[in-house]
């Protein structure tokens, strides 16, 4: 219910004073209804820039064909599925936000889900254009779908983890859409309702007919949970059969049963950094830091550190049975990846992934934002640096001593990469002109328990203990990044 | 009799708003609906709607995703085009899991959002009926049918007591979107 209370123990969700219902319509709405300022025309157009990059990058390379890659025949998969895994990887924290933490009833998720399930999609489609590109031939993409002999193949191989890949990928894809949509519903219908003109026609279609009543939102509940509770096996499944893809083959440093665990916990780990990269952007320049708070920011460093902890556990696992297999393959894999010719990717990968969050047990620093901002890049780095660890140095050298090589990416390949990153923010910066970033009927739902002003209404009235309400504002005071709290 | 279809009572609190539909409901006065910007937590109860059946449809279409993925991969894999891969049997069946479980997620999740737009007729370009703009806003609405509940200067003092910060009386059900 709306009014009941909360433990003043618990952080405050939104801040601010005077917060109502209509001045939180007004915030969020305010980078879709008004022109967009200085900083987002720079980040934009820096992104067209890149996302312009991609185009060329990938229509020479669908033009004269892979060989514009670095591949050669040892090693036939590197920045293309290096940046597939971390596209997807990236995705997955979107849904972890909106699916699981809603299951968990974690109210701060509220005013993060939205911006979060959006940088899922945009990741997801990232993702595809390198399964896409690394086909070869993409005309011919129809064909890993199960379709009769008339187009020249058998039936598609159902034991063939890729074949589960392309089912993970784009259930896992449409799913999120959905979710996504669904939860856009009520706040599309916010901003038609508030519109005149053109506006209001093309957010009236958007809107699909929303109007609020009883029964719109008795059912909109029923489909949230619904959809949160499917969601949750899902995203777990989907970065199991990623791994999949590695963990059924017989390479050595691939075929090792901790993968699927330690590939979800790392892109849960890589999606939070992603969302802390954009999130501590964007709540400064769309103004956001009442409803984005430093609770919220504090929280998915903890996230962060718990399953940078996860992946490094994982790491130390692989080496341990590795040498304990007594296979000498695997062994050697190992000792290549750690003092091998890619000994510097293997070293980045363990600084960014495993050492660098290790700083968030410092309260100072998990609650500083240019802190939290760096070292979200520096683990969006590390994870990048951990599926190329895996893919080049297993491939490099394995059984046949003959074969070895070593990888050298081509200009294309980078390009590829760097244009990807242009597209993702392209497509990132266009919602946050034309959608809400922040789901505003769930940051409504919490304003009248968890915001500050209630808690500080509780304080003035008498009805808190004065040390716990003394503790309440130290803490903000000492931590919070608000700047009313502050003078 | 006056040419009011609709009374609306406007509230600004989701809790006042519980507290009119009390007090109508006390003076058995029928509400048509209510129209709030956020989902509120025990209103379906108090108007007395019964619970959503969505999560049975889900259910159901996630069990006809697994059937169809399973029947899928039979036919193809078993009984249409058996493959000789390594010398394994052709009916695999645990490589056919992951399929199986992904069909069954997307044929829950669409047919369930289908249903859920079916039920509440939406679908793209559908002219919202909505009786007051600001109910998506900070608005909480409470809509009752004028023609059939008699005594309007009643409402509007149930209203007012419970707090309403406006009432209107609409001759038309919808505000407008030619």
């Amino acid at each position: 219910m709306a009014g009941h209370n909360e433990s003043i123990l618990r952080e405050p969700l939104i801040t601010g004073e005077n917060i109502t219902y209509s001045q939180i319509t007004e915030d969020i709405l305010a980078p879709v209804e008004n022109k967009p300022n200085k900083a987002w025309w720079i980040g934009f157009s820096v992104a067209v820039f890149f996302a312009l990059v991609w185009v060329g990058a990938i229509s020479y390379t669908f033009w004269v064909g892979l060989g514009v890659w670095g591949l050669n025949k040892t090693v036939g998969w590197a920045w293309d599925i290096t940046g597939f895994v971390w596209w997807v990887g990236i995705g997955h924290a979107g849904t972890l936000i909106s699916a699981v933490l809603l299951l968990f009833r974690q109210n701060w998720r509220n005013s993060i889900n939205r911006s979060a399930e959006a940088m899922t999609i945009f990741a997801v489609i990232c993702a595809a254009t390198y399964i896409f590109a690394h086909m070869g031939r993409p005309w011919l993409a129809y064909w890993v779908f199960p379709l009769p002999n008339q187009f020249g193949s058998l039936w598609v191989n159902f034991n063939s983890p890729l074949v589960w890949d392309v089912f993970a990928i784009s259930t896992y894809f449409s799913v999120s859409l959905v979710f996504w949509y669904t939860g856009l519903l009520p706040d599309i219908a916010t901003i038609r309702d508030r519109a005149t003109g053109l506006r209001r026609r093309i957010y009236s279609i958007l809107s699909f007919g929303w109007a609020g009543s009883v029964k719109n939102w008795q059912r909109f509940e029923a489909v949230s949970l619904i959809l949160a509770g499917v969601s949750t096996p899902l995203v777990l499944s989907v970065h199991t059969i990623v791994s999949f893809d590695f963990a059924t083959s017989l390479e050595p440093g691939w075929h090792t049963t901790i993968f699927p665990p330690y590939f979800v916990a790392g892109a849960i780990f890589s999606g939070f950094a992603m969302v802390q990269t954009l999130l501590l952007i964007a709540r400064k320049v769309m103004k956001w830091e009442n409803y984005i708070t430093m609770f919220h920011i504090e929280s998915m460093n903890k996230i962060i550190t718990v399953t940078g902890s996860i992946v490094g556990v994982a790491y130390l696992t692989e080496l341990f049975i590795a040498w304990y297999s007594g296979v000498e393959y695997e062994q050697y894999a190992f000792l290549n990846r750690i003092s091998g010719p890619y000994w510097w990717a293997y070293w980045s990968m363990m600084t960014c992934n495993v050492i660098s969050p290790q700083l968030f047990w410092f309260k100072k620093i998990r609650t500083s934002i240019w802190a939290s901002w760096l070292l979200s890049i520096v683990v969006n780095i590390g994870m990048w640096f951990e599926r190329f660890v895996i893919i080049v140095t297993s491939l490099h050298r394995d059984y046949i001593p003959s074969s070895w090589v070593m990888f050298y990416p081509s200009l294309i390949d980078v390009l590829l990469f760097v244009g990807s990153i242009g597209v993702f923010f392209t497509l990132f910066l266009l919602f946050l002109r034309v959608l809400p970033g922040i789901a505003i009927a769930e940051v409504k739902l919490i304003l009248k328990s968890s915001s500050d002003q209630v808690k500080q209404k509780l304080i003035a009235d008498g009805k808190i203990k004065p040390e716990q309400a003394e503790a309440y504002q130290e803490s903000l005071e000492k931590f919070d990044s608000v700047d009313y709290l502050k003078v | 009799m006056s040419n009011t279809k609709y009374i609306l009572g406007h509230f600004t609190d989701p809790d006042d708003l519980m507290h009119g539909i009390d007090k109508l409901q006390e003076n058995n006065i029928k509400i048509y609906d209510v129209y709030t910007p956020m989902p509120i937590h025990g209103i379906e109860d108090k108007l007395g709607l019964k619970r959503s059946r969505l999560p049975i449809a889900a259910f159901c279409f996630g069990l006809t995703g697994t059937f169809t993925a399973f029947s899928m991969i039979y036919y193809m894999l078993v009984y249409d085009w058996p493959m000789n891969i390594g010398g394994k049997p052709a009916f695999a069946m645990p490589d056919f899991v992951p399929v199986c479980f992904e069909l069954t997620i997307l044929f829950a999740s669409y047919g369930m959002m289908f249903t859920f737009f079916f039920a509440n007729h939406f679908f793209p370009g559908r002219a919202p009926r909505v009786m007051d703009l600001r109910a998506t806003n900070d608005r909480f609405v409470i809509a009752i049918d004028a023609q059939t509940n008699p005594y309007p200067d009643k409402i509007n003092d149930l209203l007012n007591s419970a707090g309403a910060v406006e009432i209107l009386h609409n001759e038309r059900k919808y505000v407008s979107y030619e």
